[in-house]
């Protein structure tokens, strides 16, 4: 939709543009190319020069079985947070779009986590799951379940899911409360008559109206499992014990920040620019669909 | 409409939700006032004492042993969201501005680059911004802190949906009356966008105020340090670790952008599901 009633001029809007185009260039497409231009050199040992290599970086990236290792646990990881967190805040949504009594006061006490930070919900963890000072861990323990997730990855693993996915309920809790308050009364009332019953009504009426916020959601909860839980997983296992909780992004930390490999950790970078782009670009395919049916 | 059986099963489980979420911070609340090597002989419980709340003005004063004063780092913290939050909001009405109400030489060129920030979060391009950054020598400052993260193309996007939808008719009465185009902007625009603004300035705040990777890589001077990393840096080490105080610090990292949400509740999930469907 373009706009007919114009202000005229150019130099004005380039001056209230150039802030944020300056930004962008600086801080976006600058860094961006030169992740592509590291990924396809490689640093002499002394670091006084790079040859370019071609894709040789992510050859070896591609034929090293730890990266692979990493794609398929970052795979696991988001998997099981977008599934814990979208199915929790569904069925919270679900009953909070009830006229009950006190429904405002459930939905502030619902909404109010989405604004702790992933470093600080892996800090509330801690006390619930740490096996000497966390409530349940010491419970776990003494009742002869051996839980330490400082030596077991399985459990390392299950704990950054639950508290990566604790913290995300409530953003997609608002979602699908929108998405179900978005649905005419008249179709729920219909189904009602027609004698659906609660379970049934929902599987077939509400569930269906409900597809294109949980596929906005699901993709939304993608990003944030493989990106911003990089606090949540650094606070509470470093990516550890070995590399059991080590996402792609705290590899990508981990072999540039802390083992200073330029070429690997670009060539990582890329891989995860591909991966977003590709994900955005199915989300804006889908939506606009969407916005076209 | 309802009947007493299914509400009274809506508000069991809206009730285990409720204390799901409000367990953990109530057991770093009452943690908070308890004794550290009681704690750590592993004698935490859900039971507050309330005569333990001077750990609450230690912690503000001196912060823990290897930390900053927690008071400084909240005010880090609050000045970083604050600036990035305003500093957003700012650059992008203006940028949305002028891509709606001007044409301009390669216009579509410039929303599209706005547009393709939306794909390249600082995780994804960790090493080479650190290395523009040190370019630019902002490694360190709070300037390093704040500025890379104010371009945004999602607050553009919004902004720009805002703008399209205001009708020609109320453009065309402003320039009869002979408003110029940067007293539309003032005394039309922002009134009518003054909820949108509102709402995002809670989800940027709250942006801002979490962040952790991107003050890890800019900023190791600890006098830059944010609330969040310093409870990680506090953490750290579990075996010496004071852990009453680290709970209290807790209490006070998710107080400023828990309250933010809770008082500005109403516009901010009117402006989360708008903007970003």
């Amino acid at each position: 939709m373009e706009r007919r009633t114009l202000f005229d001029g150019w130099f004005l809007p380039v001056v209230l543009v150039l802030p944020q185009l300056l930004l962008t260039g600086f801080f976006f497409l600058w860094p961006a190319a030169e992740a592509i231009w590291y990924s396809l050199t490689r640093q002499d040992p002394f670091g006084l020069g790079s040859t370019f290599v071609g894709l040789d970086n992510f050859a070896d990236l591609f034929a090293d079985p730890l990266y692979i290792d990493s794609i398929i646990r970052t795979v696991v990881f988001c998997a099981a947070v977008s599934l814990l967190s979208m199915s929790i805040a569904l069925l919270l949504a679900v009953f909070a779009d009830h006229e009950i009594r006190g429904r405002a006061i459930y939905r502030t006490l619902l909404i109010w986590p989405y604004a702790i930070a992933p470093a600080v919900s892996a800090v509330l963890w801690l006390f619930i799951l740490n096996p000497q000072v966390g409530l349940l861990g010491r419970w776990l323990n003494a009742h002869g379940v051996p839980w330490d997730y400082h030596i077991n990855g399985g459990q390392a693993l299950l704990m950054v899911i639950l508290a990566s996915s604790w913290k995300q309920v409530s953003y997609n809790f608002i979602f699908f409360l929108a998405g179900l308050q978005s649905i005419p009364r008249a179709v729920t009332e219909a189904a009602r008559m027609d004698g659906a019953k609660g379970w049934h009504r929902f599987r077939t009426i509400t569930f269906p109206l409900l597809a294109p916020t949980s596929f906005f959601l699901l993709v939304v909860n993608l990003v944030y499992a493989a990106f911003d839980t990089f606090g949540t997983i650094y606070a509470l296992t470093q990516g550890g014990p070995g590399k059991d909780t080590e996402t792609l992004v705290i590899k990508v930390y981990r072999d540039g920040v802390i083992n200073l490999d330029l070429g690997s950790s670009s060539a990582q970078s890329v891989v995860l620019m591909v991966g977003v782009i590709a994900l955005t670009a199915i989300q804006f395919r889908f939506m606009g669909k969407r916005t076209n049916a | 409409m309802s009947n007493a059986r299914t509400d009274w099963l809506a508000h069991a489980v809206l009730g285990i939700g409720v204390v799901l979420f409000a367990l953990p911070v109530w057991l770093v609340l009452a943690g908070s006032t308890q004794d550290s090597g009681a704690i750590t002989r592993g004698e935490l419980s859900l039971l507050p004492h309330l005569d333990g709340l001077a750990v609450y003005s230690r912690v503000l004063m001196h912060g823990t042993m290897g930390t900053q004063p927690v008071w400084h780092m909240l005010m880090v913290s609050g000045g970083m969201a604050l600036a990035i939050a305003c500093g957003k909001i700012v650059i992008s009405i203006l940028s949305a501005y002028a891509v709606v109400f001007f044409r301009f030489p390669l216009r579509r060129t410039a929303f599209w680059l706005i547009f393709i920030t939306l794909m390249l979060p600082v995780e994804v391009r960790i090493i080479p911004t650190y290395s523009v950054m040190s370019d630019f020598g902002l490694i360190n400052s709070f300037t390093g802190l704040t500025v890379p993260l104010i371009a945004s193309a999602t607050a553009t996007l919004l902004f720009r949906q805002v703008f399209v939808a205001i009708p020609d008719e109320l453009v065309e009465a402003a320039r009869m009356d002979g408003a110029g185009p940067l007293r539309f902007l003032r005394d039309i625009l922002l009134p009518v966008s003054a909820a949108n603004i509102a709402a995002l300035f809670v989800i940027l705040f709250v942006y801002g105020w979490n962040q952790y990777l991107w003050p890890l890589l800019v900023a190791t001077d600890p006098g830059l340090d944010t609330i969040v990393i310093g409870i990680v840096k506090m953490i750290g080490v579990e075996t010496q670790t004071d852990w009453s105080a680290v709970m209290a610090t807790a209490v006070l990292a998710l107080l400023p952008p828990v309250a933010v949400v809770v008082v500005m509740q109403r516009w901010f999930v009117a402006g989360l599901t708008e903007g970003e469907k």
